[in-house]
């Protein structure tokens, strides 16, 4: 059962080949039998998977049923989940039990999907490794002594173990896609905006957006389109129509004008990552698509703008957690400025304390203009290349990371070698497009991932794009061999 | 641009952040190396830039004035580390 797509679960669940009930129960045996090695999920909730599925199985019984009803999902622990402990990996929110429920949770819920736990991340969403979790850090399925990439590894590592068919994610500068590339999974990033940030922990409101994370486009499809939609609590959401993801999988390639950016081939970039994006590149084109050489110039800038302008958002949006009313408190404040600092200094971990600071220096008086001004100018500039860019072309595509997964420990002590590793990802939040990573290869074992990257609001040719790949490769369909029969 | 110990404490004084006397000095370090990292954008000209804030130049949407929630407090303060009376409760701050 684990290796069935979501799609092919559907159409199991309405052939009442097997319930959801039990399908449920073999993902929770398989979480409980396995996970220990991955330490993909730090809440699992099965009472509540079990109470979904029966909900679900009569829906399905009453002919009442969505394609998602039924169908287990993982949550990445970012998202509030009323009445179930919500931690955005972090020791200040270890206690956290949400009072409310996020948009992204509640429309599957409201499609009768069955809610199997939450995943691990970087706390508060800052990593490129998940080694950043106050619950320790997340293996690769395909190597466990390498990264499942971050910030949403718990998510991308639950699926490529089979853990769950799928699972929610968020990407502020690449972590969906980047876990998405290490695990040999399918991500989406959505352009800013479409899906709804209600409930969504927040890290850097003008870059964070939710996404899927499955593995194949197909599916993927699917869950954007339960996902996406213009949110009245939101302020940041678009009012928009969603398209129908499903309904265009299969247009041809045709004539689909596809730009490589050279910077994203430049020095820095693994050979034999490099091979892999090529012979994907290739196949696209026997797909029908036009390659032409582009040039995205302001990209080697999108490290430093966005280590300014996201550190910047962060601290003021985790200015909240303070102690005085949910959250980590510090034991016997002397006085309200100690209950403060030492609530924050205690409950938050090193990567988060050093964004905060870094934050809190380029907002401060004297230096907001030459840091945080400059930051958001050159963002600027990084939105108007892809402007230009997309005149040329439809989509643009390139490697998701430059290296396949590192290893454990490899630069948790060098923050700024691991900012390097966002270098791919980072220019698409700055710019607010939509971004995709599938599987197009491998590198000694561990998975490749191809960035596409699309226009405003372009999210379904982007899963055209990667479902026909995915028709003509099967890199999608390979597994990690040791996650159990 | 280099970060010193004073930069350190006054900037984690500014975000209400203790840290610890041991990691002040890792801090600084570490801290140095990011703004090194970020000082590359210095060397742009970005005269004539107008800066951007929203990736979509959004404007704020407005609603009407109306309430939408209702009071929740109770099961708010279920959370909270201490309250009483409906109060949240922190270290005297007057005496």
């Amino acid at each position: 059962m684990h290796n069935k797509t979501i799609v092919e679960l559907s159409r199991a669940l309405a052939a009442g080949e097997f319930s959801s009930t039990e399908l449920t129960t073999h993902f929770l045996q398989r979480i409980h039998s396995l996970d220990e090695q991955y330490n993909s999920f730090i809440t699992v909730t099965e009472e509540r998977a079990l109470a979904d599925a029966t909900e679900a199985d009569e829906r399905i019984a009453q002919g009442k049923a969505t394609a998602l009803t039924g169908i287990p999902l993982a949550h990445k622990d970012i998202f509030c989940t009323q009445g179930i402990r919500t931690s955005a990996g972090s020791k200040m929110l270890d206690n956290f039990i949400a009072p409310y429920e996020s948009t992204v949770t509640a429309n599957f819920n409201a499609a009768g999907c069955v809610m199997l736990g939450k995943t691990n991340m970087d706390e508060f969403a800052m990593g490129s490794s998940n080694e950043n979790s106050f619950y320790g850090p997340v293996s690769n399925p395909w190597d466990t002594k390498a990264i499942a990439g971050g910030s949403s590894g718990g998510s991308a590592a639950a699926v490529a173990a089979r853990l769950t068919p799928a699972a929610t994610g968020t990407d502020t500068g690449g972590s969906i896609r980047q876990p998405a590339s290490h695990c040999g999974i399918t991500g989406l990033k959505p352009t800013y905006g479409r899906v709804s940030r209600w409930g969504m922990i927040a890290y850097a409101s003008s870059l964070d957006q939710a996404g899927p994370m499955a593995r194949t486009a197909e599916d993927v499809a699917l869950l954007l389109q339960a996902m996406a939609g213009m949110d009245p609590k939101d302020s940041t959401s678009v009012d928009r129509p969603v398209e129908d993801y499903s309904a265009t999988l299969n247009e041809s390639l045709q004539g689909l004008r596809v730009g490589l950016p050279a910077e994203f081939f430049a020095e820095g970039l693994d050979s034999d990552v490099e091979q892999c994006v090529s012979n994907a590149v290739s196949e696209l084109e026997k797909l029908g698509a036009t390659v032409k050489q582009i040039s995205l110039p302001n990209s080697n800038l999108s490290v430093p703008s966005y280590y300014v302008i996201a550190p910047a958002e962060a601290s003021s949006n985790l200015s909240r957690f303070d102690g005085a009313r949910f959250g980590y408190r510090c034991d016997q404040p002397q006085d309200l400025e100690d209950l403060y600092k030492r609530s924050r200094g205690e409950g938050f971990g090193a990567e988060v304390k050093r964004r905060i600071l870094v934050g809190t220096y380029a907002l401060s008086a004297g230096y907001y203009d030459a840091y945080y001004i400059q930051a958001q100018k050159i963002r600027r500039l990084i939105k108007n290349d892809f402007i230009n860019a997309f005149n040329d072309v439809d989509v643009i595509v390139g490697p998701t990371a430059p290296t396949p997964a590192f290893n454990l420990g490899e630069k948790a002590d060098d923050p700024v070698a691991m900012y390097l590793s966002d270098i791919y990802t980072l220019s698409t939040n700055l710019a607010g497009l939509p971004g995709m990573s599938i599987p197009a290869g491998q590198v000694s074992g561990r998975p490749v991932g191809l960035q596409i990257i699309g226009n405003y609001f372009s999210e379904a040719k982007l899963l055209n794009i990667a479902h026909r790949f995915q028709q003509a490769t099967d890199w999608h369909l390979k597994a990690p061999t040791d996650i159990g029969a | 641009m280099s970060f010193d110990r004073t930069d350190v404490e006054r900037t984690a004084h500014l975000a209400r952040l203790s840290i610890n006397e041991s990691d002040i000095e890792n801090t600084t370090e570490t801290l140095t190396h990011i703004l090194q990292l970020v000082d590359q954008m210095q060397a742009v000209d970005t005269s004539g830039i107008t800066p951007l804030a929203h990736p979509l130049e959004a404007v704020q949407r407005l609603r009407a004035d109306q309430v939408t929630e209702s009071d929740q407090r109770d099961a708010f303060q279920q959370i909270a580390p201490a309250t009483e009376n409906g109060l949240y409760l922190v270290p005297k701050v007057i005496d």
